[in-house]
């Protein structure tokens, strides 16, 4: 009986289709059953680079949204940046190429039971992952703001679809070449006070995630962000992707953000701690 | 119409119906994987090294892919014997898989209250004595590169742990001499060997232009050090012929597997691919079983040791 990975299946699946938005591929996986256990804030492992490949390991991305057409069966969405060898590798793959997948894997975003007023954040493609969690909060009643953050404009992730799940989106460019100039840290503090916000949703590069702990941590606001460590195996045997984590007894363990994570609350995570060991400090 | 090959195996006193293994870091202690397998369809689970006391490891970064391979740089990070023996090992033994539980200590003293604390543990099958983990903070507490210090680590465990329980020896391929240090932890008691742990490496960042790795050094394991680990397995088979030896070093096929088992490994464990793929210690092990059939082997064991059978 498996206790860890309960819903996670490795299967070889298709590509539907791969098109370039922005600076980005927009990749869509005929999953088939698996999008019945994939919730928003899990991953999925995808092995790169062909049989021959000198590259060895899964690459992990976020599952940007999932949905069931008559069409297709499930399919899945992934927002990819032709970064490393993998991702690039993944992003030259045609409609129609098969891919080993292991998937629904981590902690998904906690769904709250009452219609409250949620705020999501994105840095760069970390917004891809928040349009299908907008959906779902969205049909539960909450009212639902957005904040989307990147150095540039191309770097910006907001399909035309994805903001019919938002009241409101608001987007900050470094460069100032689209939306306002600047960061989603920017004027967090108003907006969360000015909209009453009760849970931050955020996911992006670890500098936006602790920054924004540290901003919401007077306010009782509650963070759940999707973290991003780098993983070797992204199912929990290779104890590469490890974070501090404060525990109950304020103790810290180093916690595994495959399986432990994506999603962790941000103020149980020691970001100060990050690259460190916690005995140094004790 | 061919038979089944008899995969079974032994290492010491222990038998397995199979020969493929996990690897000791490389499957945590297997609650992870038995979403992909059923534990008890391998050999044997062999559990990550197990320290005294809770350790937090290295800082991150603790992983780099390399060529056909990865660096890590984990540190045996772990829960402790204690919790380890209350929680981990009762689970596996619920699932009615096979365990070989890996400990690894700081001084000779530690191997010996691991052992200690061991003895007294019913339904496990074997004791790996990780004499070789790159990953300390003093290169010099690598015990395996110093056949003085791996004997007495072996005589401790072997004093301690009493008759029964076989002991496998980790030992590292970075040293001269890799017979002599085999010969010195069977001197010392060791019934079988495990080879090899992972080869100390080092990969820098040039962008940062300093090592990658928070720990700067890490262990390189994967397809790239296969033939190391072949090499090994072949040298110490030829000093040490009846010394079973549970080999590992970049197997990810049942092809490699079985180079491993005609070198002379009894068994073999799969590490690093388990990582790119979670089924793959029953899926090498079903591949072995063909290969073995396709080559005429009633059993597996036929095959140990197979390449050097025309030497003189």
């Amino acid at each position: 009986m498996a206790t860890i990975n309960k819903s996670a299946v490795q299967e070889v699946v298709t590509v539907v289709s791969n098109k370039r938005v922005g600076a980005y591929h927009q990749i869509l996986l005929n999953v088939g059953d698996i999008v019945k256990s994939c919730r928003p804030g899990n991953f999925v492992a995808i092995k790169v680079g062909g049989d021959a490949s000198r590259m060895i390991l899964r690459r992990a991305f976020a599952i940007s949204r999932t949905s069931e057409s008559s069409q297709y069966g499930g399919t899945m969405e992934l927002i990819v940046a032709p970064h490393g060898q993998g991702s690039k590798w993944l992003c030259s793959q045609p409609e129609g190429t098969e891919v080993d997948i292991v998937a629904p894997l981590g902690t998904a975003f906690g769904i709250p039971t009452e219609p409250i007023s949620a705020l999501l954040i994105g840095g760069g493609y970390g917004s891809a992952p928040l349009f299908g969690l907008a959906d779902v909060l969205k049909s539960r009643g909450c009212k639902v703001d957005m904040l989307l953050g990147a150095s540039v404009g191309s770097k910006i992730y907001a399909p035309m679809e994805g903001k019919r799940s938002v009241n409101s989106l608001k987007i900050y460019t470094e460069d100032g070449s689209m939306g306002e100039t600047g960061r989603v840290t920017e004027n967090l503090l108003d907006i969360v006070r000015d909209r009453n916000i009760d849970v931050i949703y955020s996911c992006g590069p670890m500098a936006m995630l602790s920054a924004i702990t540290e901003l919401v941590a007077e306010t009782g606001v509650i963070h759940q962000c999707a973290v991003e460590e780098s993983m070797a195996c992204g199912v929990g045997i290779c104890m590469t992707c490890v974070l501090p984590v404060r525990n109950e007894d304020g103790s810290t363990s180093m916690l595994r953000s495959c399986i432990d994570g994506p999603v962790m609350d941000g103020a149980s995570v020691r970001w100060d701690l990050v690259g460190k060991v916690p005995e140094a400090l004790a | 119409m061919t038979l089944p090959v008899d995969m079974s195996t032994t290492l010491g006193n222990a038998w397995f119906p199979a020969p493929i293994f996990t690897a000791s870091g490389c499957a945590s202690s297997g609650k992870e994987l038995a979403q992909f397998f059923p534990l008890n369809q391998i050999g044997a689970v062999v559990t990550k090294s197990v320290m005294s006391k809770p350790r937090h490891g290295r800082p991150t970064p603790r992983m780099a892919e390399t060529p056909s391979g990865m660096l890590n740089s984990i540190g045996l990070q772990g829960p402790g014997i204690d919790s380890f023996l209350a929680n981990d090992v009762p689970w596996l033994l619920e699932q009615k898989a096979r365990v070989i539980v890996s400990i690894a200590g700081e001084t000779v003293e530690e191997y010996s209250t691991l052992a200690r604390k061991l003895r007294s543990v019913s339904g496990i099958s074997a004791v790996e004595v990780n004499i070789s983990c790159p990953n300390v903070e003093n290169r010099g507490l690598v015990f395996a590169c110093d056949p003085d210090a791996s004997r007495r680590v072996i005589d401790g465990v072997r004093k301690t742990i009493g008759g029964d329980l076989p002991i496998i020896a980790k030992l590292s391929p970075d040293v001269t001499d890799l017979p002599a240090i085999a010969r010195g932890v069977v001197d010392a008691g060791a019934d079988g060997l495990a080879l090899i742990n992972t080869v100390l490496g080092m990969v820098i960042n040039i962008d940062s232009m300093k090592p990658h790795l928070g720990g700067k050094t890490g262990g390189l394991s994967g397809p790239a050090i296969k033939p190391v680990a072949v090499r090994a397995i072949y040298q110490v088979h030829a000093a040490l012929p009846k010394i079973p030896i549970l080999g590992m070093g970049g197997v990810s096929s049942g092809r490699d597997a079985l180079e491993l088992i005609l070198a002379g490994a009894s068994g073999v464990s799969v590490g690093t691919a388990s990582f790119g793929n979670p089924s793959a210690p029953i899926q090498i092990q079903r591949e072995l079983a063909e290969l073995l059939a396709a080559r005429g082997f009633a059993t597996m064991q036929q095959a140990i040791g197979y390449a050097h059978r025309d030497e003189a």
